[in-house]
């Protein structure tokens, strides 16, 4: 339990959500008669909703900064739009159109993080005003059309990791990368074993490394094999390409580095923070820059993909997100969360959408289970803190490790419990 | 319990083991108390000790059947579902964290949940009418209109025993009520405490500052480890504050400071003509024109009334994070340098441990080791990137070397007692190797066996060469520790004694009148 719990931060939802996503994943894949878990679903299921899940990615660093954005889905449209513009009529490269997006979420960011961190609006009306001006912005200079963009930008959206070397049956690359993965994550769990033993730190004991490890390599290994056996043409999408680099990237930089601890200390207690000597305006600049490029460059795939842009895209995207940052275990208050629990999040609310769909539940219907799901991830995780019982994913891992000792608020995420306690 | 059984003083209140567990804790294990009517009982204990569980419990907070053991209360066994039914009983706690909402106004705030009607209408003449009688009865003059945040905390602790005298409060149970309280108005607030037992209304009193207990309680309860140990009757038992600490921590303390030798070197920090402006209003200043200095191996106390300008003192200092700076100058081993924020503060060798441990100290998400680094990064990370083990390694350091009490350096700072808690953010500053720390009342709510813990750590800190400035409210803390005290009165500097020439009399003379002369 503790060591499976060490995997996702130590967060009892997040490590639910885990085991909420699988068993989601096998009632569809009965449900719907195996559609759920073939090849071309999956990579649809990438494909349709990585640019949600870049938007966690930034959206969770902000809530954990005790912020909000709502204007992504605005700010994705208008980078989008602009992007297509410049590629069509200056008639430059998709590669310099790519970087134009980025400066231009960068541009928009410092706009947004200008009023949040150094007037000290809170980002909610910031942001809100954002959504409106961006999503204005977007219509006037598309002037409320569609602009396609060409074959080569369609890539970032819908391009699939090339066949390259012999011929397999599989798509080598995609392999390749399943591989790769695999070996990091059991050097990963073997180095993080040793020095935990040097240091007299607790040492899980082998066993449940192993079942771990097991675990989590055939889910790569499974996933591996369905993006690498898709029908031809298909492999690993470059969307998800993308979106992977992006969680290891902030992953480490959220819980590996000075910027990532100043983010949580911002979050978690401001005043605090700044008496330690945490420049926390520059923290919420960041912050709140860094979600507009992201925002951007999920615009972009989301052109890329659907090889024009318009005037409607991206709208609620930001609730998407925001949703997902929730119920991967971030806490309202600020603080609390994590890139991969967003990511979990993220892709429980993708695989109920897919399934529902699947299963040919319509769209009405499918909006209002999303809804309860989010509302009942949520409260189960309050009212089991404030019960002061165990949480019940923990008592349903009972016998799956030593679970018995945890204490009621060791899943703490959100503040009001410890004010209450203190 | 010599005299406690006579017939004369009827019982008002027995709580009868009274045993509350949590998971994996036992909080309480019968606990036995005896409160009679009419009188002022104090409820003694270190942090930890289990003397706001027994509270809680009592005032329905924990509800019936979550604990074992009974609550007689006028004579009755009583089965409290929720603090609404233990008010309407008549029993009022006021907790050390006000429960007052600061933008409503007093009145509003008395009758808060309580609103006089006529048809289902708020009556506010009616309520008027009565909360000037209430704040008559507290001794607080003060437009009932005016709104909670414009009155000081002194003033606010009285609103709140208003509040609980509307609701016919016959057992006033009051957590910390002067913690957070300057001398004058805990005076005004034991003395109002004295006129409700005239009035026949019984208390109980939480508190760590014993002379107060001392001065006011008629019995004492003392509470050790989650047992109650005994009841001490002040009048009959000749009962002092050696008695009292004898009890509360199960043994005689013989000093209540370390023993130490003072290796003072040379002046290596000096603050000249400083002057800073208060943050919002215009003309107001916070300092005015202070000078000091602190010597190597130094303990500087700062003494002052609550508000006469010590924080703000030391947060300008420490890299200007409180109020506007206007002038001055600071200097470290004769250079001058600017400390423009509290990066450059902290970069410049300054370290300022705050008051307010929960609002400003902690980040209560953090566990030990995070909060340990936090100030100093920089020192467990390469090229931004932190090392987790050594991380690990130096918490689990001081962590042995200030003996925290904590299953591990894993441990949430929110789990920790007060005392701990400071422990771990001393830990936090003296991993960033100040030259000059600073200590803003560094052992407010901490009980007495870890106080002497904390002084033999800012001891230990002063013989390495370090120059420790230690602001206090209580004067034997600062007697007792420093080799020489400021005086600051109204954010002016009125004078400075050396160790041997300082007293609680001389000092309170400076801390209450402007200098003679400039």
């Amino acid at each position: 339990m503790n060591a499976l719990k060490k995997l996702f931060g130590g967060n009892t939802r997040q490590f639910g959500m885990i085991f909420a996503l699988v068993a989601l994943i096998i009632f569809f894949q009965i449900a719907t008669d195996g559609r759920t878990l073939t090849p071309g679903n999956v990579i649809n299921l990438f494909n349709g909703n990585s640019y949600i899940l870049i938007l966690a990615i930034g959206m969770v660093l902000v809530i954990i900064a005790g912020h909000i954005d709502l204007s992504v889905g605005s700010v994705a449209a208008f980078v989008g739009v602009c992007v297509a513009l410049f590629i069509r009529d200056w008639g430059i490269p998709w590669y310099l159109g790519i970087l134009m997006g980025l400066l231009l979420g960068v541009l928009i960011g410092a706009w947004q993080g200008f009023w949040v961190a150094y007037i000290g609006i809170p980002a909610f009306i910031v942001t809100l005003s954002g959504m409106l001006i961006f999503r204005g912005a977007n219509q006037y200079v598309g002037k409320s059309n569609t602009i396609p963009v060409p074959s080569d930008f369609q890539k970032i959206g819908s391009g699939y990791l090339p066949e390259v070397g012999p011929t397999t049956g599989y798509n080598n690359l995609t392999l390749l990368l399943g591989l790769a993965a695999v070996a990091f994550v059991i050097f990963s769990e073997i180095r993080s074993r040793r020095t935990a033993k040097a240091l007299g730190a607790e040492v899980p004991e082998t066993w449940v490394s192993i079942t771990k490890l097991v675990l989590i390599c055939a889910a790569i290994l499974y996933a591996t094999y369905l993006f690498a056996t898709g029908r031809p043409g298909t492999s690993f999408p470059i969307p998800g390409l993308i979106l992977a680099a992006l969680v290891i990237i902030y992953g480490f930089i959220s819980s590996k580095t000075v910027i990532g601890r100043h983010i949580y200390a911002v979050g978690g207690n401001r005043h605090a923070a700044e008496l330690s000597g945490v420049q926390s305006k520059k923290v919420n600049f960041l912050v709140m820059m860094n979600m507009s490029v992201l925002a951007g460059l999920a615009g972009m795939i989301f052109v890329g993909r659907s090889t024009a842009s318009g005037p409607f895209d991206g709208v609620g995207w930001e609730l998407d997100a925001i949703a997902a940052v929730f119920i991967g275990g971030a806490a309202v208050t600020g603080g609390v969360g994590t890139v991969i629990g967003s990511i979990v999040g993220g892709l429980v609310m993708a695989v109920l959408n897919n399934g529902l769909q699947l299963l040919g539940v319509g769209a009405d219907l499918t909006q209002i289970i999303k809804g309860l799901v989010l509302l009942i991830a949520v409260a189960f995780d309050v009212y089991n803190k404030t019960q002061g019982k165990k949480s019940i994913i923990g008592l349903m891992f009972k016998n799956f490790g030593r679970s018995s000792e945890m204490k009621p608020d060791e899943t703490t995420s959100t503040k009001e419990v410890i004010s209450k306690g203190a | 319990m010599t005299s406690l059984n006579t017939h004369s003083d009827p019982v008002i209140l027995e709580m009868r083991s009274i045993t509350k567990e949590f998971p994996g804790v036992k909080a309480l294990s019968e606990v036995n108390l005896r409160v009679k009517a009419g009188e002022i009982h104090a409820i003694c204990g270190e942090n930890g000790a289990g003397k706001s569980t027994l509270m809680k419990v009592l005032s329905g907070v924990y509800p019936y059947g979550s604990y074992t053991g009974d609550i007689v209360y006028q004579s009755e066994v009583q089965q409290f579902k929720d603090i609404r039914a233990s008010e309407h009983a008549g029993i009022v706690i006021i907790h050390q964290e006000l429960a007052l909402i600061p933008e409503l106004s007093i009145m509003e705030n008395i009758f808060l949940g309580n609103e006089p009607t006529k048809r289902g209408v708020i009556d506010w003449a009616e309520a008027r009418t009565r909360s000037t009688e209430l704040l008559a009865r507290v001794g607080l003059r003060e437009d009932p209109e005016t709104p909670i945040k414009e009155i000081g905390v002194g003033k606010q602790q009285l609103v709140e025993i208003a509040k609980a005298l509307n609701k016919s409060v016959k057992l006033l149970i009051l957590d910390e009520p002067t913690a957070a309280l300057n001398e004058s108005d805990s005076q005004h607030l034991l003395d109002l405490m004295l006129g409700l037992k005239g009035r026949g209304i019984t208390s109980i009193i939480i508190s760590h500052k014993l002379n107060e207990i001392e001065q006011i309680a008629d019995s004492i309860t003392i509470i050790r480890d989650g047992k109650s140990i005994e009841t001490l009757n002040v009048k009959a038992d000749g009962v002092d504050e050696d008695r009292i600490i004898k009890g509360m921590v199960g043994r005689t303390l013989e000093s209540r400071f370390p023993d130490h030798e003072p290796k003072i070197g040379e002046v290596f920090f000096e603050v000249k003509n400083w002057n800073v402006g208060h943050p919002q209003v215009q003309d107001r200043m916070v300092c005015k024109n202070s000078n000091f200095f602190v010597r190597r191996g130094e303990i500087v106390g700062f003494a002052g009334l609550m508000g006469a300008g010590r924080t703000e003192l030391a947060r300008s200092v420490f890299g200007r994070s409180y109020g506007r700076f206007l002038s001055g100058h600071v200097y470290m081993d004769g250079k001058e340098v600017e400390l423009k924020s509290v990066r450059q503060a902290i970069d410049a060798g300054l370290g300022y441990v705050t008051e307010d441990r929960k609002t400003l100290g902690l980040n209560l998400l953090d566990d030990i080791k995070e909060t340990t680094v936090s100030a100093n990064l920089k020192k467990v990370s390469k090229r931004n990137v932190i090392d987790a083990n050594k991380v690990f390694t130096v918490a689990e350091q001081y962590r042995k070397s200030l003996r925290t009490k904590a299953p591990s350096v894993e441990e949430g700072v929110a789990k920790l007692s007060g005392g701990n808690q400071q422990k771990v953010v001393l830990a936090k500053w003296m991993f960033t190797d100040p030259e000059l720390l600073i200590l803003d009342e560094p052992t407010r709510g901490i009980d007495v066996g870890a106080k002497y813990e904390i002084y033999g750590i800012i001891q230990q800190l002063a013989n390495q060469g370090k120059g420790v400035i230690v602001i206090s409210s209580e004067l034997p803390e600062l007697l007792g520790l420093s080799d020489r005290i400021y005086t600051i009165f109204e954010g002016a500097i009125t004078g400075v004694l050396n160790k041997d020439e300082a007293s609680q009399e001389n000092l309170m003379k400076l801390m209450t009148s402007a200098r003679k002369t400039a």
